[in-house]
């Protein structure tokens, strides 16, 4: 067989330099006219080792990571031309174990089943991996509406946007609810800082999610259909456009879909404007009318009066992209997987001090610690595990002696985090939890679109305390009124930003209470991270009174003469660490 | 975030812009006149031939579309997305989601500055560069990043981060000789 190169090109890999391997590939390819073919496809998840490369050829697979510009020109000498692989670099293949075999056995890949295994943007493609057989199969047997929506139910699946409210049950409302006009809105609004589940899948699988509609909006009866996509993802709107032109080109958008009467359907994706609150749905729905993304009373909910007061059915990204898979291998190949309560997998955003950071995609149940010591190959640089953070904004950071407990929906949820939509955000000894905490309330401050009182100022008043803590100037009493507004903005707001907005802070005093403590009572920061609470002192064993410290602080508070020990006046620093980075014998310490 | 509040002055003393060519609007507004929902993507549309959202445009929408001041502006102000000033010809976005946050984003918007000299949210006196901060870019496992134009940079340091900028203003110098 004519050997393929398949090069990974999501929005991580291309920022890791795949687009210049891809055509530096193809420049080789030209220069020696190799008989070989290149192809493209998206993110698998293995974020860690971008660039990657795939090749395969009649041995089988062989997938090799961190394949940077200058190693392409080795690897197709030896493996293209010389059919030898090289296999220090590769991560997975087939043939032998590559060094990432862990990662991969961990992992059920149900909902990202293509990704990283396709080329996004050929429906060819994507048909020969299944895509809209399910509908074919629906359509062919016939099954009825109610099967469909009997067969989510028995799957059990849960909204995968961080709701976790039940997707079958959420279907039935909108189909009994009896209108000539529905519509199916697509969310891929992924505004959680530090989550990109949903802008994989929507790059490297599109037509999962458009198929998932397609079915959601046959069970339901709608005939309109709109993903709402954020505009921060420009490649994953351009691969959307293209998939839904081949759809509706192949007729699995259109009139009297699949030979089924009456059943006309087509969608079109809407730009996001940059508010996180359009994530809320009847925001989303306010945003797709054109009107600011505010949130408004429930009920009526939208599976009565959505968009345009018609019944509306909003369902995240990752759910869509299950669907398909469901209705085609029956609910039990979904609900095998799972606790009772949480069927499925589901896929978690592994970021922040983590080794491996990517994405991966679990059974229910398993723990956290599995996920991130095992999938995630521990702490970066041999630090220390402090925390992770779950949910986002609206949720909370669980401690270490929490990491054994099982990931569902119930739970994740005593522990004061949520489940939300997936990101999984790991904290070492390095970070500061009281920062954490008025990072995420600035976040919400900023977000809050101000219709409640108490989102609107409340989140100001504690954003304006947790600053203060942060730089020294913290008082007796803060944490209480910390603790007893947060809870007056948990009752006091409408929708899920203004209620779940406390939770970073609750969960952290939680946990991490001393912390607060230490900075507002002992003005130090345990974590070093505060600059206002450091004090920087020479070391006088390690001072060589090189002067550069001295010539570098921009106060003057350093003395010292050539070849001298030098000393820094606590009084006139401004805690700025210019000396610290400019110390070239780690002669300065910071406690 | 949020961009700054502007266009408080009464109709009549506002300067018509000559460099402003409103015709540019009119395929748009054929496009979305009749359409259901058609502010926010009228806006969009305005901003990506001006780069931001100019005064007068809103009164042509006013005028043509028939859509009320009161209501773009307040769409206009609430979206992150839509700038009410002109922007430099580079955007650099620095994201500052999470994951970037964790690993020192602030200290990437830091060296920005100091080699720009310029602050977050402003645009440079040779309207080359425009600094912002934004939520999240997508590209957690690749933090700190930050995006110009449609490219995105990853695992920067503050010099790494400047020393893109710099490859970006001798490419233009280039281009101008």
């Amino acid at each position: 067989m004519k050997k393929q190169i398949i090069v990974g090109l999501g929005s991580c890999g291309i920022a890791a330099g795949a687009s210049k391997v891809y055509d530096k590939i193809k420049d080789i390819i030209s220069a020696e006219n190799l008989d070989v073919e290149l192809k493209q496809t998206s993110c698998i998840g293995m974020c860690y080792k971008e660039p990657l490369v795939e090749i395969i050829d009649d041995n089988g697979h062989f997938l090799y990571g961190d394949i940077t510009e200058d190693k392409v020109m080795d690897l197709m000498e030896s493996h293209v031309e010389n059919d030898e692989p090289i296999k220090d670099l590769v991560v997975d293949s087939d043939m032998f174990d590559g060094s990432e075999k862990k990662y991969f056995d961990g992992q059920v890949k149900i909902a990202l089943r293509n990704c990283g295994y396709m080329d996004p943007e050929s429906i060819e493609e994507a048909e020969a991996h299944k895509a809209y057989d399910a509908l074919r199969m629906i359509a062919g047997n016939p099954v009825s509406r109610d099967a469909v929506i009997q067969s989510v139910l028995d799957s059990g699946i849960r909204g995968r946007g961080g709701g976790g409210f039940s997707t079958g049950m959420k279907w039935r409302f909108a189909k009994n609810n009896e209108n000539e006009m529905k519509y199916i809105i697509c969310n891929a609004d992924e505004g959680d800082p530090g989550a990109f589940m949903d802008r994989s899948l929507l790059e490297g699988d599109p037509h999962a999610i458009i198929e998932g509609m397609i079915i959601g909006a046959y069970a339901i009866g709608a005939s309109g259909g709109v993903i709402y996509c954020r505009a921060e993802y420009p490649l994953a709107i351009k691969r959307l456009n293209i998939a839904l032109a081949q759809a509706r080109e192949k007729g699995y958008l259109g009139k009297n879909i699949m030979g089924i009467d009456d059943f006309n359907l087509d969608i079109y994706v809407k730009e996001g404007a940059g508010a996180f609150v359009c994530g809320e749905e009847t925001a989303l729905i306010a945003s797709v009318e054109g009107e600011r993304g505010m949130p408004r009373k429930r009920p009526p909910f939208p599976a009565e009066s959505g968009l345009w007061k018609k019944p509306t059915n909003i369902n995240n990204v990752e759910t869509f992209a299950n669907i398909p898979y469901i209705l085609l291998n029956g609910p039990e190949s979904y609900n095998k997987y799972g606790t009772e309560k949480s069927k499925g997998t589901k896929v978690f955003a592994l970021t922040g001090k983590i080794a491996h950071g990517g994405l991966v995609e679990v059974p229910m149940g398993i723990s956290i610690r599995e996920v991130i010591f095992d999938l995630g190959g521990g702490i970066q640089d041999g630090k220390k595990f402090k925390a992770v953070q779950l949910g986002g904004p609206s949720g909370g950071c669980i401690p270490e002696h929490l990491l054994d407990i099982p990931i569902d929906y119930d739970s994740v949820n005593s522990t004061g985090a949520i489940m939300g939509s997936g990101g999984m955000v790991v904290m070492d000894e390095t970070t500061c939890m009281v920062d954490m905490a008025r990072f995420f309330l600035a976040f919400t401050q900023d977000e809050s679109c101000g219709k409640c009182t108490f989102c609107r100022i409340g989140t100001k008043r504690m954003l304006e305390i947790l600053t203060r803590i942060t730089e020294g100037k913290g008082r007796e009493g803060d944490i209480e009124q910390l603790e007893e507004l947060s809870e007056q903005i948990k009752d006091g707001s409408l929708c899920g930003l203004g209620q779940t907005a406390p939770n970073p802070v609750l969960t952290t005093l939680k946990y991490f209470r001393h912390e607060y403590e230490a900075h507002i009572y002992d003005h130090k920061c345990p974590a070093k991270n505060c600059k206002a609470l450091l004090t920087y002192e020479i070391i006088p064993d390690m001072c060589t009174g090189c002067t550069v410290c001295a010539i570098k602080c921009p106060t003057d508070t350093i003395t010292g003469t050539k070849k001298e020990i030098h000393f820094i006046e606590q009084d006139g620093c401004i805690q700025c660490g210019e000396c610290f980075s400019r110390c070239n014998f780690d002669a300065i310490k910071i406690y | 975030m949020r961009i700054n509040r502007k266009l408080n002055k009464p109709k009549e003393v506002i300067e018509i812009n000559d460099e402003i060519d409103l015709s540019l609007i009119n395929p748009l507004i054929n496009i979305y006149k009749t359409k259901k929902g058609n502010l926010i993507p009228l806006l969009q549309g305005v901003q990506s031939i001006y780069g931001y959202i100019p005064e007068e445009a809103f009164y042509k929408l006013n005028k043509d579309v028939g859509l009320e001041l009161a209501a773009m502006y307040g769409v206009a102000t609430f979206y992150s997305q839509f700038r009410l000033n002109p922007v430099g010809k580079h955007i650099i976005k620095v994201c500052h989601g999470t994951a970037c946050h964790v690993q020192n984003a602030s200290k990437i918007t830091d060296a920005i500055m100091d080699s720009l000299k310029i602050n977050d949210g402003e645009t440079t006196e040779d309207n080359m560069f425009t600094l912002e901060s934004v939520a999240c870019l997508g590209c957690c496992s690749l933090a700190p990043v930050m995006m110009i134009g449609d490219e995105t940079y990853g695992k920067l340091t503050g010099k790494s981060s400047v020393k893109v900028i710099k490859n970006i203003k001798i490419q233009e110098s280039k281009a101008n000789n």
